[in-house]
């Protein structure tokens, strides 16, 4: 049973992947719509560009942190809502025509546990059951969803069988507009770009329900948003991302596009101040160095999930709260990475915590 | 010797003497054994496989919410969806195609189509979902694509990658294979397709055929749907996976019970050959119990004895019938498809499934009988007092016993009264009741009529000879025949019983054939008639076309015919509604009317008519004058029953109503189907010639009435197939009776052969006299047969078949083929006595008479 909806779902993760891994692009597209495409120079205007941006391909909103219990356990989360275009006839004038889907992955960390916690769900977009609505963040899928008031704050809610989240993200900083005021280059061809903003520092506040207890919890996340219609080169094998919240109000994110033998083809960083000042490196400044590798015992995949990450001149160590935060769907979506709570070090000194996320680790996907 | 080895020892012994009646006695068990276990497994296997089918359909759903119109608006899915205690709302559009390529083949041109949210049906029907192509794996969501299970793949003779083309309204519309399920069951023809795509491309916008329902873990079910229920309201209900069961089991029980039945009264029929034979053998032996009793034996060993004999004959003949049957089964399944080619499981495959709480069930109710059989006989032969016994010419005194009219009397009388008693959970448990009774009954009273009889033809011969035109023999056939009644009639029980089976069937199929015949002449006047494949919920033919149609050349007359199905009660199967021109004044002249009607002139005048089949007054109580509400369009109607037409085509209900009213009420001004009338210069080939310059002419099934009715006739036939079948069977039962007791018989007179020797009677005449006797006896057998078949058959047409499906006939008889069957059965029996015979007299004379002192 498991397996067979294994299959049946391969192709959604192939929606992602296909964003994600370097899937060629124009294959999906050969017969399929036009999508609008990536520019520089283009101006976010918000709160318009929290919402939804149908006319291109892909977009998620993606929240990650760290929470507290009040006994002062901590607790990693990450929820994710999806919205790929499908490439069904626009023409069709069905309600039930799956133009548009809503995927939503959802996990907890807790290291008394020692691996992660994990629900996703699909749904067609359509009869106000799933959408993602323009002109503001508002996302919904079924009893799931991920909103934003008119005060700039947002809620989520996800009920999952054996965990649920219901958490308010307050902003605590202005947004950051990653890339060149948020065109986000991918690889070394300019095509390869999303529109990407962050928002880094949300103070979160919540109940979570976790082993049969409704727990309250305090913490901090990090949001991204980022849209886009052909995100990866080619030859793109994975990528390694991370976004810090340091304790000193700084927030960082950095990532690498590995290419075939974990070449670099692409990298990029931007670091921000608690006044807002910003250094954004260029692609030969940021280096990802593995540290330590964890083989995981469900896919065999082998992460490195220690990680020295260089920016110019300063040296970031990762540490991950567990090891074990392999997200394994193959029983459903078929996607597998890592994505993981991480404590960040610098000079020895403990500076932040954030979140890794390792993908393309497992050898060729078998689909 | 000990008491063990003594038993095996006079059981073997025994069966050696005899081993040609006993592999008949033992045949006789198997073959009903066999064919009560087969009919059985078929059956089990193929409403196993049609209920799993209909249920991998509609997945693991705690419950269904379906449309009393069938189709409804999607609106109501988000409402569910976001219904307190809905866990999960699964939309289903399920439907028929029309396969352009298949047309030819009347009732088996239509592809059923899902159209699924592959995103909900993971989670409630995970066998449904498309397997895509590894390089397409879009495919699941394309709004061109659609996915086969093997079995449609096979009939469709298509592949992955392929073009499949279906009609769709007046259109077609082509599709691209996109590969298989997950999971199809193994015959199971069915597509799937993307709920969307499949609402687009065959004009469903809008609408669903049913949502599946999973619950929140904790809400009760049943308060659940009640409540639900309420606020639906009637145009919706809400089903359970069992009310849907039911619903399949209804659908063919009457089918399946009145097969069990057919194969029991097979088993029947070889539990009287059991006991003719058993009870031969019990007083050819007589002498020999007796002996064993002054020799020491008690009544109990000697009673023990002959049950263990019985035992050890019923076992092997329920073991081997339960092979054959399982073979049977399936061989029948193999070549005649589950339902034995009656229709009443399309589109499926089954597999035989062997229970062993069946097969126990099987063995022992043919063990039962078998003892039954045997130990009747035994019981008066113990406790015989053995110097009685000893003496010769007390055979006959044995059966004495068994020829109290009586408990024959008693049989009859319960047998009449059960005809008058109603069907119990709509099957006629008390008509079959009557059958087995009036069987026994009959075959009891075998012995007195016997006498009778024969009495009656001794005293004419007598006169005869008297006047010397006939010799001696003529007088001690009937003379034997009078005198010793029992051992006859006991020879003659096992045919009897299969004779008067076949008697009835036969009546009762030829009623059936003739009354079907003349009723498709009624339902099918016109000449031609033409069908399109529905688009969405609406007829093939919209407007435009029915003027086209009107103003067709060459034909006298064009009827249009709208025909649905609706649900009236959501636990049982669909009913038909017709809305079609219907002469007010004369309805008779349109339906098939029978019984009472209410005249135009007493109709009500704010209701409209409505005329019902008789299977809707038997199952929703509809009597003419009765106001009731019939779903048309969005909303409950009220009309009026003002009369009742006979219907063989849909066992499960149907209704008519005036094509006017219909439009009035629902707005639905599409058609399906219109009738045509040639005027007398049209020819045939000019009206299809007509027909086929339509600019729809690709979209249209066009049909003659003769071809309807010739097909109808041979489905007609071929679900009697099995019947036929069964009554060969009974008949082969019956002669090997006839066989058996006759060789038995005449062995056990080798005495009285050897002495009719001695005083001069020539072997020629003691094979004529045997003949004679096997031929009068048969003639008798034939006589009483044919009266109690008759019997049944009345049964059969009058009350089993109006209680188990819903409509009723008129007698009609099949003489020429009863003649031919008594002809055969009176050559056969006497062939069979003259054979017995030969071994009985070519036995050395001297030693015969010597013998007996």
């Amino acid at each position: 049973m498991q397996n067979d909806r294994y299959k049946q779902y391969i192709f959604i993760a192939l929606i992602l992947l296909a964003a994600w891994l370097a899937f060629p692009v124009s294959q999906l597209l050969a017969e399929g719509p036009r999508y609008k495409q990536v520019v520089p120079h283009y101006d976010l205007t918000f709160p318009q560009d929290y919402g939804a941006h149908p006319d291109f391909r892909i977009e998620w909103w993606y929240v990650t942190g760290w929470l507290e219990t009040s006994e002062k356990k901590p607790l990693g989360f990450q929820i994710t809502f999806f919205r790929p275009s499908t490439g069904h006839n626009p023409e069709n004038p069905s309600q039930f025509a799956p133009k548009q889907l809503i995927i939503g992955h959802a996990a907890l960390s807790d290291p008394a546990v020692g691996r992660l916690i994990y629900d996703e769900k699909t749904a067609r977009a359509g009869f106000g059951l799933a959408y993602a609505r323009e002109g503001d963040t508002d996302v919904k899928l079924d009893d799931w969803y991920f909103v934003r008031s008119p005060d700039g704050s947002y809620t989520t809610e996800v009920q999952a069988d054996k965990f649920g989240l219901h958490l308010t993200l307050k902003p605590s900083q202005s947004l950051m507009l990653q890339g060149k005021k948020g065109f986000s280059r991918k690889g070394p061809d300019i095509e390869q770009a999303s529109y990407y903003y962050s928002k880094p520092h949300l103070q979160v506040s919540g109940i979570i329900r976790h082993q049969g207890q409704t727990l309250t919890v305090k913490g901090h996340a990090w949001l991204d948003h980022e849209w886009s219609s052909e995100l990866l080169d080619s030859r793109a094998d994975g990528w390694d991302w991370v976004s810090v919240n340091l304790d000193d109000g700084s927030a960082l994110m950095a990532f690498q596009i590995r290419g075939k033998n974990d070449k670099k083809l692409w990298a990029y960083a931007k670091l921000r101040d608690a006044n807002g000042h910003e250094i954004l490196f260029a692609p030969e400044q940021v280096e990802f160095i593995p540290v330590r590798t964890w083989q995981s015992p469900h896919t065999n995949a082998t992460y490195p999930v220690e990680m020295r990450i260089r920016t110019d001149k300063t040296e970031w160590r990762l540490m991950p709260l567990f090891d074990d935060q392999e997200l394994d769907s193959r029983s459903s979506t078929g996607a597998v990475y890592w994505e993981g709570a991480v404590t960040v070090f610098r000079d020895e000194q403990k500076v932040g915590r954030g979140y890794l996320e390792l993908t393309g680790y497992v050898e060729s996907l078998d689909l | 010797m000990k008491a063990a080895s003594l038993t095996t020892w006079l059981l073997l012994s025994e069966w050696r003497a005899r081993f040609v009646q006993l592999i008949v006695a033992v045949m006789a068990i198997a073959l009903g054994v066999a064919l009560g276990f087969s009919i059985h497994l078929i059956n089990t296997a193929a409403f196993n496989e049609f209920s799993a089918a209909s249920k991998s359909l509609s997945g693991q759903s705690d419950l269904q919410v379906y449309g009393t119109r069938g189709l409804f608006d999607e609106s109501l899915y988000p409402r569910l969806a976001q219904y307190e205690g809905v866990k999960l709302a699964n939309p289903v559009l399920e439907f028929t195609a029309i396969v352009p390529d298949k047309l030819e083949s009347r009732n088996n041109h239509k592809l059923r189509i899902l159209g699924i949210d592959m995103f909900r049906a993971a989670n409630m029907s995970p066998d449904l979902l498309g397997v895509p192509a590894e390089d397409k794996l879009m495919d699941g969501l394309a709004d061109d694509a659609i996915f086969l299970s093997p079995a449609a793949k096979e009939w469709l003779q298509v592949r992955q990658g392929d073009i499949l083309r279906l009609n769709v309204g007046m259109q077609s519309i082509a599709l691209r294979v996109a590969g298989g399920l997950t999971r199809a069951r193994a015959g199971q023809r069915v597509a799937i397709m993307d709920i969307g795509a499949a609402q687009w491309h065959f004009q469903y916008l809008g609408l669903l055929s049913r949502i599946e329902l999973k619950l929140d873990a904790g809400v009760r079910h049943a308060i659940f749907k009640e409540k639900l229920q309420k606020e639906l309201g009637a145009q919706f209900f809400v089903a359970e996976i069992v009310d849907q069961e039911a619903r399949v089991a209804n659908m063919s029980r009457a089918y399946r019970v009145n097969l069990n039945m057919l194969a029991l009264v097979a088993l029947f029929t070889g539990a009287f050959l059991v006991f003719s034979t058993q009870a031969l053998s019990v007083i050819r032996r007589r002498s020999q119990f007796a002996l064993l009793r002054v020799l020491g034996f008690t009544q109990r060993q000697l009673l023990r004895q002959m049950v263990m004999e019985g035992f050890v004959l019923g076992a092997i003949g329920s073991l081997a019938g339960l092979a054959v049957g399982y073979s049977f089964a399936a061989l029948a399944i193999k070549l005649l498809g589950g339902d034995l080619g009656s229709g009443f499981f399309p589109g499926i495959q089954p597999s035989l499934y062997l229970s062993p709480i069946a097969a126990l069930v099987y063995f022992f109710v043919g063990l039962g009988v078998t003892l039954l059989g045997s130990i009747l006989p035994v019981l008066e032969a113990v406790r015989a007092r053995p110097a009685v016994v000893l003496k010769p010419g007390s055979q006959d005194s044995a059966m004495e016993r068994l020829s109290t009219p009586w408990p024959a009397m008693i049989c009859l009388s319960a047998g009449i009264l059960s005809t008058q008693l109603p069907p119990i959970h709509e099957l006629p448990v008390f008509g079959y009741l009557a059958i087995a009774l009036l069987l026994i009954g009959g075959i009891s009273l075998m012995p007195r009529f016997a006498v009778w009889a024969f009495s009656f033809w001794m005293r004419i011969v007598n006169g005869f000879i008297s006047r010397g035109r006939l010799n001696a023999v003529s007088l001690m056939i009937f003379a034997r025949l009078a005198n010793a009644p029992n051992q006859a009639s006991i020879a003659l029980s096992g045919v009897l019983a299969s004779f008067s089976l076949m008697v009835a069937m036969a009546i009762m199929v030829l009623s059936f054939r003739v009354s079907v015949d003349n009723w498709l002449e009624y339902v099918l006047p016109a000449d031609l008639y033409v069908r399109a494949a529905d688009s969405g919920n609406q007829g093939g033919f919209q407007s435009v076309e029915q003027q086209i149609m009107t103003a067709l050349p060459g034909f006298a007359r064009i009827d249009f015919f709208r025909v649905q199905q609706l649900v009236l009660d959501p636990n049982r199967p669909e009913i038909t509604l017709f809305a079609r021109p219907i002469d007010n004044a004369n309805p008779g002249n349109t339906l098939p009317l029978i019984g009472e009607m209410m005249e135009q002139t007493q109709w009500p005048k704010d209701s409209r008519p409505l005329w019902v089949s008789e299977a809707m007054v038997d199952l929703y109580g509809y009597t003419v004058g009765k106001q009731v509400m019939i779903p048309i369009g969005n909303m409950l109607r009220e009309f009026t029953v003002v009369g009742i037409w006979r219907d063989y085509g849909r066992q499960f209900g149907a209704v008519q109503m005036q094509l006017s009213d219909y439009q009035m009420l629902s707005n639905d001004l599409s058609i399906n189907t219109v009738a045509l009338w040639l005027q007398s210069q049209t020819t045939m080939t000019d009206a299809y010639a007509t027909l086929q310059q339509l600019p729809f002419s690709d979209a249209l099934e066009i049909t003659q009435s003769q071809a309807i009715r010739a097909k109808s006739l041979e489905i007609f036939d071929r679900s009697f197939a099995v019947t036929y079948l069964l009554e060969v069977i009974a008949v082969v039962i019956g002669l090997l009776g006839v066989a058996a007791s006759f060789s038995a018989q005449t062995l056990a007179r080798k005495n009285e052969f050897g002495m009719l020797r001695h005083i001069g009677v020539t072997r020629r005449q003691i094979l004529a006299m045997l003949a004679a006797e096997g031929t009068l006896l048969t003639l008798l057998g034939v006589a009483i047969g044919f009266m109690l078949g008759w019997a049944i058959s009345l049964i059969l047409i009058f009350i089993v078949n109006p209680q188990s499906f819903h409509w009723t006939m008129q007698l009609h008889m099949p003489w020429s083929w009863l003649i031919l069957i008594a002809g055969i059965l009176l050559v056969s029996a006497s062939m069979t006595a003259l054979t017995a015979g030969r071994r009985a007299v070519s036995a050395n004379v001297i030693r015969a008479v010597k013998e007996d002192w």
